[in-house]
């Protein structure tokens, strides 16, 4: 790989992050389209990838790119309203870019394909369209005064406007102008005269004075706020500090050192710039306007502060912080160098366990207390290694918020999406294999699942369907959950294709959870029509052997009316595991640590044990078990040892119990997967090395529990 | 009654105002001073005697003097008393009302 090569990579990953925000936010923008701090965002989003594009001359991407950061420029400014529309078209764009980008990845020399071309053309036209002009609103004290020939620039620029109230509560304004005389000189003066009204209206008592007024003092702001302490209530208050110090609070700024407080009003109040008041009022307003909106602004808004101030506090704030995350920034690693770091862990797990056998068996005592530190040692390595690995699946559910979005559109079905249990942790191997996998049930949840809004009103449901995607940690799993208020499965319908196709006799007897996993059968499907989506039955079958290539399953539950679950349950983790190893005629075997719930003493005498169905009778519970040295030795004659033990092991609700010889106790687990020629071997999923240099074999516990169920 | 009127020639009134102009005799004022604008004619109003003047009363002035643009009539102040002409100094009001100022020898420098 040469190093414009890895350069290209660098970018691909870049812009594709960058798309990958830019959508998010757009979503974001969907639910609250006046979050200015999100438009920033995609603006961003679309000016980097701008940047990064020119440096290779793409050309095409370049071009686009600006159109659509100039219109986003315009939003931001405030000049172009954003609506749904809008939005559509700009999704449309961050797709179009993300193929751009592809093509010209691709084929560096070659100009832009017809196809693509005339796409960007039509974009951009409808990115144009109804560029409707926002009207500037706002009026600015400096602007009243400038008409006033005084210099602006050293004085305070003080504007009052007196409540109505003002004279009945005993405020004369000519007083705070008399006391403000005494501490600087009123350079100007304008009295705004036209509220005062000119007709019947008039009321003498009440008060309509407006002023603003250009002050020259050496005064601080605070001195200055303190003339008017007493007219708070009556009077709205507006001091910005005179322009020349404003070089000055920029230099204070700068100067602030880096690790006080992060907060833009404590800054400003901190330089002399602002006073408390001017924040609390700011704080007030931000809580009374609905649409958020940073202090910053409103503080500009209200005329308190220049916002050249402002801005400088924000770049320092921004400095600040990043100073703040450098230290804990995040850092790009090859994953095959984390591949690699496990592996090693792995072994050292394995040689850890060995020196630890060594150390029992010649009984260095001295030894013993090194070896346990050393092992808790190779434990946390082993955990945080692992951790390297964990992400949380939420960024993966986040994507199908625009899955859910197109699909419902051209459905024609209002859907919404619900995620919860985003921050569950799981390895990122796991998360790049599930993605296909959920994607599919996602779509056959939107399609088959919801049904259209006429339907689901008619059936007593709101218009609106919901799907809500689930992900929680179960013993030493995840659970990740699609959740639908649709119609449910249709049992009948499917049964009957079942025997259609004959995959079931039509004298089976089957239980519903039966009927509903039959979905995940080749060539089945109940829809009538097949859809660009879902429905040609080629698919579910897929799922299921995706997920279950990842020693996971998958299952589903349906409630007529009322909507389906499906469940789907993946190992945290693909290398590494906490183990409990026990010993069944001579082999040795591993149970993941979390499902073990406990170990009992197997005696005949005690347990009423029905030797014929399997069952035991556990603390007046029947539990079905499994002889493990019976089962993976079928037609071995077995000697009847003196003591056996039951494992009983855990998966959600279902509880089963392994009859084994030995117990030896809790083993870390290096998962070594087994050769092709074992492929489909049920029940084991792996094997590891112990420390003595045997194997010993991974039980597939769920896979395990179904035989049991069966047999 | 604190205002004394006299009228010198047809359409020319002149109004005395002999007492303070605050918040608790603007009301009075307003009412009695209004009567006099009228269309045409032109109110001279004498603020020697006006021994105090707040904002209110400072407000009940230029209310009038815009009511009188506003139906042509012509309001003129005369004979600022020291406290008028410090308010409307201090609120730089000299150019609004047009009206030259004498400015006494007896006033003390504030």
């Amino acid at each position: 790989m040469n190093d414009m090569e890895s350069v290209l990579i660098t970018f691909a990953q870049e812009a594709q992050e960058l798309l990958l925000e830019m959508e998010n936010s757009l979503l974001l923008l969907e639910v609250n389209p006046d979050d200015s701090e999100v438009i920033n965002s995609i603006f961003r989003a679309m000016h980097t990838i701008k940047g990064s594009a020119g440096l290779f001359s793409f050309t095409p991407v370049v071009s686009f790119a600006h159109e659509a950061e100039t219109v986003l420029d315009s939003v931001r400014e405030e000049k172009r309203q954003i609506d749904d529309e809008l939005i559509s078209v700009l999704l449309a764009c961050r797709d179009h870019t993300e193929n751009l980008i592809k093509y010209c990845i691709r084929f560096p020399k070659n100009t832009l394909s017809d196809e693509l071309q005339v796409k960007s053309d039509a974009l951009t036209l409808a990115l144009n369209r109804n560029n409707t002009v926002l009207q500037e609103s706002a009026t600015d004290v400096l602007q009243n005064l400038g008409e006033v020939n005084v210099d602006l620039n050293g004085n305070w620029l003080i504007s009052l406007c007196f409540k109505i109230d003002a004279f009945r509560m005993g405020i004369d304004p000519l007083s705070f102008v008399r006391y403000l005389s005494t501490i600087g000189e009123i350079q100007a003066f304008i009295l705004l005269n036209q509220s005062v009204p000119n007709d019947d209206d008039f009321d003498p008592e009440s008060c309509y004075l407006q002023f603003k007024m250009a002050l020259k003092s050496d005064a601080t702001k605070q001195t200055i706020e303190d003339v008017f302490e007493f007219a708070a209530d009556d009077c709205d208050i507006n001091i910005l500090p005179p322009s020349s110090q404003v070089e000055q609070y920029l230099s204070l700024l700068e100067d602030l050192s880096d690790d006080e407080t992060v907060l833009l009003g404590e800054m400003l109040v901190s330089v002399g710039v602002l006073t408390e008041n001017d924040i609390n009022r700011a704080m007030q307003t931000q809580t009374q306007i609905t649409q958020s909106k940073p202090i910053g602004e409103i503080l500009i808004d209200q005329n308190v502060v220049q916002a050249e101030v402002v801005e400088k506090a924000l770049t320092k704030q921004q400095q600040i912080k990043n100073k703040l995350s450098s230290e804990s920034s995040i850092i790009r690693v090859d994953s095959q160098k984390l591949g690699q770091l496990i592996n090693l862990v792995g072994e050292l797990v394995i040689s850890g366990a060995a020196m630890g056998l060594m150390i029992e068996k010649h009984g260095i005592q001295e030894a013993e207390e090194v070896s346990a530190t050393i092992s808790s040692l190779v434990g946390n390595i082993r955990d945080t290694a692992l951790a390297l690995r964990m992400v949380p699946i939420g960024e993966t559910f986040s994507r199908f918020r625009r899955v859910v979005r197109d699909v419902s559109k051209e459905l024609n079905k209002e859907i919404e999406l619900e995620i919860s249990g985003s921050e569950t942790e799981l390895d990122k191997t796991v998360v790049e294999k599930i993605n296909d996998p959920l994607t599919h049930l996602i779509r056959n949840s939107l399609d088959h699942g919801i049904e259209s809004p006429q339907a689901r009103l008619d059936s007593g449901k709101s218009a609106q369907g919901k799907i809500t995607l689930n992900a929680y940690h179960d013993s030493g799993h995840i659970v990740i959950q699609i959740i639908d208020d649709g119609a449910g499965l249709n049992k009948q319908k499917i049964l009957d294709k079942a025997i259609e196709k004959g995959m079931v006799s039509s004298d089976a007897k089957l239980s519903d959870q039966e009927i509903y996993n039959l979905i995940f059968e080749a060539g089945l499907s109940t829809k009538q029509q097949a859809s660009d989506l879902s429905g040609r039955g080629v698919g579910m079958d897929v799922v299921r052997r995706n997920i279950e290539a990842l020693r996971g399953n998958v299952s589903i539950d349906s409630t007529d009316g009322k909507g389906t679950t499906i469940t789907v349950h993946l190992p945290l983790t693909l290398a590494i595991i906490d183990g409990f190893m026990v010993e069944a005629d001579k082999e040795r075997y591993i149970i993941p640590l979390g499902m073990v719930e406990e170990c009992v003493e197997m005696n005949s005498s005690e347990w009423k044990i029905d030797e014929v169905q399997h069952y035991v009778n556990l603390r007046g519970v029947a539990m079905p078990y499994l002889k493990l040295a019976e089962y993976f030795n079928p037609n071995k004659q077995i000697t009847k040892n003196s003591r056996q033990s039951l494992v009983v092991v855990r998966t959600g609700e279902e509880r089963v119990g392994f009859v084994v010889d030995e117990l030896h106790g809790e083993q870390q687990t290096v998962i070594k997967p087994l050769g092709k020629i074992f492929e489909n071997l049920q029940g084991l999923t792996g094997a590891t090395v112990l420390g003595d240099g045997n194997v010993a074999l991974i039980l597939d516990v769920k896979n395990l529990m179904n035989q049991v169920h069966t047999c | 009654m604190s205002i004394t009127v006299s009228t010198s020639e047809n359409k020319e009134v002149v109004i005395h105002i002999s007492d303070e102009m605050t918040i608790y005799t603007v009301l009075e004022q307003k009412n009695s001073l209004l009567p006099y604008l009228k269309t045409g004619h032109t109110i001279h109003v004498d603020l020697s005697d006006v021994s105090e003047l707040d904002s209110a009363g400072i407000q009940l002035l230029i209310f009038l003097k815009k009511q009188a643009l506003k139906i042509g009539a012509e309001f003129k102040l005369q004979n600022h008393s020291q406290a008028v002409f410090e308010v409307i100094e201090l609120f730089k009001l000299t150019e609004f009302f047009t009206d030259p100022v004498v400015i006494s020898a007896e006033w003390k420098l504030s």
